[in-house]
């Protein structure tokens, strides 16, 4: 198998919040305060293959947007490595980590926060490549606008300021921002998220032109798995921290495995279910600052048995290219 | 308007408004506010064309006769000019006194301000990007001097240094420059944890570039409205110090020299000395203020109706 | 009788820019113990119109034109005084954001006794009992223990829940629900919509739920009505709308969800944007996305009735041969 685009080990990333002084003063006069951790990601292991789309689901507090973060560069991690084209980070020479750097890139959620407000789109597309020297001062106009029109926007409208254009707009300029760079992996962070209906389809086939048109490989963070269902090759589940099942798309969606993948998928609203009495998966979703121990999900889980509440079951391969965390699965915990 | 963002009618808003022509729309919007910038915009370019609308040079000992003295409004002056608003006892006509010391209050208090501006804002800016340790001890050191009123710390400094204008001008950017910090690292807070800045960190941009280009741009509108007020702070404080007789010589009179001059002869009767300069450092004040005001509640999207 | 009837209900925006007609034109007609669920995207006026219902919009809107009859009781231009008591009471809402229901500084107990009061001479024990009851009823366990907490000591889904319960306490007849699990995880919102769909079918109360989900309210509703730029322009019950849409724009709409295309294939997407309120084209407002627009749709397109119980806005529909 050929060697992953880009591939995180163990990667661990907790959140601390430091006790400001009056907190210590109070923990030295015996106060029961204490630092709060979050453990937004948890040991975790990912491969990402050049040209997959990898497809990163869960609900809030499962660390999905966390571990796209430190994929992308933006979040150092507290623990584990993250390689690309295997090598480590720690290992590349500084030519090695600024085309790393450049190569991966992201797409936020906020297509209004995501934009400088005080730049013309051309100074937001043009200013790294600029920086970078992948373009000159002469060649920058041109440059983008070329990019503009692989993203379908009008480079007659490269004048203009961030606020005057829609939100699928600027979601398309945020598109040309990181494209600009010609990255090879793109983060896509609920990338459609916030944009109405009709404008997340227009998105979602600019996403699926370009990985063609630039040979791309994603990873695509969703909170939402009709998204997922559509453009991932494979899709990831994460709960509190954990990836807890990992299979290609048709696989997962035809045969979930995990509990929690089983609960997600009947609760989704769909089209074709009508009128149908709810069963909803109980419970809600546990604090990150204290996870319940051994199988994060026991609490809710209907199959719960008394190894669930002590052990963590561990991520095992059950078919080819299917992973699930799960004790049911005759995982030991070994 | 309570109906949520997402119904904001006319969501996508394609070159209906400039940000500049909704902001001065909407500063416009009250009548005292348009006054205060219309009264403010005259007093300034009185003092600066005060020069060739002023019938004496107050500095010009020549033009200064002290048989002027003590006169009262609307005297004529030995030289033939009709003093309208009186003069000094030292035979100043006050109306050219007071274009003269608005030249000096304003150019006192707007260079303190930006002097204060340009390192206050650089150090919150620091403190905001760094973190940390350095932010932790930049900002115990703002809470540290903004315990103290700023009127004690110049009156302090201007003590252990001596009058003068440039004293005076360092004394100010000392008080003022820790609420520039305090501003600036709060919206530079707010600014950093936004997607674009995530955005250009991911692009590989460096920190110098990140911090001027794209952090300080955004924190531009509160910054604006701090400056206008410590602005008029500048200047009544410069007021208050040479009124105290620790600010400026009276051969640069300011009007709180001038104010500090009539004190005196406020009990003969002669109340025009202090009065008129003291009508005009109200009225410069009070229309920056207003002005400061309106900038902020047009600026503060928390207060966005 | 109907319990409620919304007539040509017109609401305007005078901003600077010019006038937003946010809701230019809305009827429709909700039945005892109804979901109707209202669909639109940004800027439709899906939200406005559940506003205008409440009597809650604020200047610069106003409602313009049309009537809203609360059981035959003509709710616009009625004295403030009367659309408070309904409030809360008769008429009953849940927001997106249940902060905007509950008061931050106020316990869970405090704010639910005070809403039943408000209305109705109870004596505080009762009422505190019938609160108990409400909590317990949206599958909130512990209720006892939950009345007496904050809200920010509690999760968006349970807050969320929390306001579904003040909604119902006074048994109101109506329930316009402004998208209420948008912000919230699809295991919770499976949860909230299943509480909400049980409590009215209980109750035999009505229901609005506004939302920009068509998948949400396939589900959930009796009948749809879809709106756009300010209109519905489709109208029907739920299995109809959805499997025989009529109307371009729903047709589109239906096909931008991924789950209605084949995997890994390009999504069948409207073109376009969103439309901008403050210029909307002449005639029909998705002339200009519409791929079966001709010169008839310059005219603006009235009601028709294509069929029983439905109503469009169009007139080149899906279903129907476009005349050559």
């Amino acid at each position: 198998m050929s060697v992953p685009l880009i591939e995180v080990r163990g990667v661990t990333k907790h959140f601390v919040k430091r006790l400001d002084l009056a907190g210590k003063i109070a923990r030295r006069l015996g106060a029961d305060v204490d630092e709060e951790v979050v453990h937004a990601v948890d040991a975790v292991d990912l491969a990402v293959r050049p040209g997959e789309v990898v497809g990163l689901a869960g609900e809030s507090g499962c660390g999905k947007s966390t571990l796209g973060r430190m994929m992308a560069g933006i979040l150092p991690p507290t623990d584990g490595e993250i390689l690309f084209e295997g090598i480590a980070a720690s290992e590349m020479s500084g030519a090695q980590r600024r085309a790393a750097t450049l190569a991966v890139q992201m797409i936020f959620q906020d297509p209004f926060a995501s934009l400088n407000p005080r730049l013309r789109v051309e100074q937001i597309i043009g200013e790294a490549p600029l920086v970078h020297g992948l373009v000159d001062r002469g060649g920058l106009s041109d440059y983008v606008d070329d990019i503009m029109r692989n993203v379908r926007l009008d480079p007659a409208l490269k004048r203009r300021y961030p606020h005057q254009f829609s939100g699928g707009q600027r979601q398309r300029i945020g598109i040309a921002r990181a494209l600009a760079v010609r990255p090879r992996f793109l983060v896509c962070d609920e990338a459609i998220a916030s944009l109405d209906v009709s404008i997340q389809a227009q998105v979602l086939n600019l996403f699926m032109d370009l990985r063609e048109e630039f040979d791309l490989t994603y990873l695509f963070i969703s909170h939402d798995l009709s998204v997922v269902e559509h453009i991932a090759d494979r899709v990831v589940i994460m709960y509190l921290g954990r990836i807890v099942e990992s299979a290609p798309t048709e696989q997962l969606f035809s045969a979930p495995r995990h509990p929690y993948t089983q609960a997600l998928l009947a609760d989704v609203p769909r089209l074709d279910q009508r009128k149908h009495d709810f069963s909803p998966v109980a419970g809600e979703i546990p604090s990150p600052l204290d996870p319940p121990p051994g199988c994060h999900f026991h609490p809710r889980c209907p199959h719960a048995m008394p190894i669930c509440r002590t052990q963590q079951p561990v991520l095992r391969e059950i078919a080819p290219g299917a992973f699930s965390a799960c004790h049911l699965d005759g995982n030991s915990g070994t | 308007m309570s109906v949520p963002a997402d119904s904001a009618p006319g969501a996508p808003e394609i070159g209906v408004e400039t940000p500049f022509q909704r902001f001065r729309a909407e500063f416009f919007e009250s009548w005292i506010a348009a006054f205060a910038l219309g009264l403010l915009g005259l007093i300034v370019v009185l003092a600066l064309l005060a020069p060739w609308i002023t019938p004496q040079n107050p500095y010009d000992l020549g033009q200064v006769d002290v048989l002027d003295g003590k006169l009262p409004p609307g005297s004529r002056a030995y030289t033939g000019y009709t003093m309208w608003l009186g003069s000094d006892g030292a035979g100043r006509d006050l109306y050219s006194a007071i274009l003269y010391g608005l030249r000096i209050s304003i150019s006192v208090g707007v260079a303190s301000g930006v002097i204060a501006l340009v390192i206050g804002s650089t150090i919150g800016l620091i403190a905001a990007y760094a973190g940390g340790r350095v932010e932790t001890v930049v900002m115990r050191l703002v809470d540290l001097q903004l315990s103290f009123p700023a009127a004690l710390i110049a009156l302090m400094l201007v003590a252990v240094m001596g009058r003068g204008i440039d004293k005076i001008i360092i004394a100010l950017v000392a008080a003022q420059w820790a609420y520039y910090a305090r501003t600036v690292r709060a919206s530079a807070l707010v600014e950093s944890a936004k997607e674009y800045v995530e955005a250009a960190r991911c692009l590989g941009l460096g920190h110098a570039r990140i911090v001027f280009r794209h952090i300080l741009p955004n924190c531009m509108a509160p910054l604006i409205v701090v400056g206008t007020v410590q602005t008029a702070h500048a200047i009544a404080l410069e007021a208050t110090l040479s009124f105290l007789g620790v600010g400026l010589r009276q051969t640069e009179p300011s009007l709180g020299v001038l104010i500090a001059n009539g004190f005196e002869y406020m009990m003969s009767g002669r109340y025009w000395i202090s009065f008129f300069p003291g009508i005009a450092l109200l009225l410069t004040i009070v229309s920056i203020n207003l002005v400061g005001d309106q900038l902020r509640d047009v600026l503060n999207p928390r207060l966005k109706k | 009788m109907s319990v409620l009837e919304v007539a040509g209900l017109r609401t305007h925006f005078f901003t600077r820019a010019g006038v937003v007609k946010a809701v230019d034109g809305v009827d429709f007609t909700l039945q005892r113990g109804e979901v109707m669920g209202l669909v639109g995207e940004s800027g439709s006026g899906k939200t406005v119109t559940g506003f205008s219902i409440l009597g809650l919009v604020d200047p610069p809107g106003r409602i313009v034109g049309g009537s809203i009859r609360y059981r035959g009781e003509e709710l616009v231009g009625a004295p403030d005084e009367r659309l408070r008591e309904l409030r809360g009471n008769r008429i009953a809402m849940i927001f997106q954001d249940p902060m905007m229901t509950l008061n931050p500084v106020l316990r869970i107990d405090t704010q639910m006794v005070e809403a039943i009061q408000a209305h109705e001479r109870v004596p505080k024990k009762a009422a505190w009992e019938r609160a108990r009851d409400g909590l317990g009823q949206v599958g909130i366990p512990s209720p006892e223990e939950r009345l007496r907490a904050y809200p920010h000591q509690l999760s968006g889904g349970m807050r969320q829940r929390v306001t579904i319960a003040i909604a119902f306490l006074n048994a109101p007849e109506l329930i316009i629900a402004d998208e209420p699990t948008t912000a919230l995880d699809v295991t919770i919102q499976a949860q909230i919509i299943y509480q909400a769909q049980k409590v009215c079918r209980e109750r035999g109360a009505a229901m609005i739920w506004i939302t920009h989900d068509l998948a949400v309210v396939a589900g959930l509703a009796d009948r749809i009505c879809v709106m756009y730029a300010g209109r519905i322009v489709e109208a029907g019950p739920t299995d109809d709308v959805i499997d025989r849409p009529l109307h371009p724009y729903t047709v589109g709409l239906l096909g931008s969800v991924p789950s209605a295309n084949k995997r890994g294939q390009r999504l069948n997407q409207i073109p376009g944007m969103t439309p901008n309120m403050l210029a909307l084209p002449k005639g029909c407002a998705f002339r200009e996305r519409c791929a079966r627009a001709g010169d008839a749709c310059l005219a603006e397109p009235g009601i028709t009735e294509p069929a029983a119980g439905r109503a469009l806005r169009c007139f080149h529909p899906h279903g129907i041969e476009v005349p050559a």
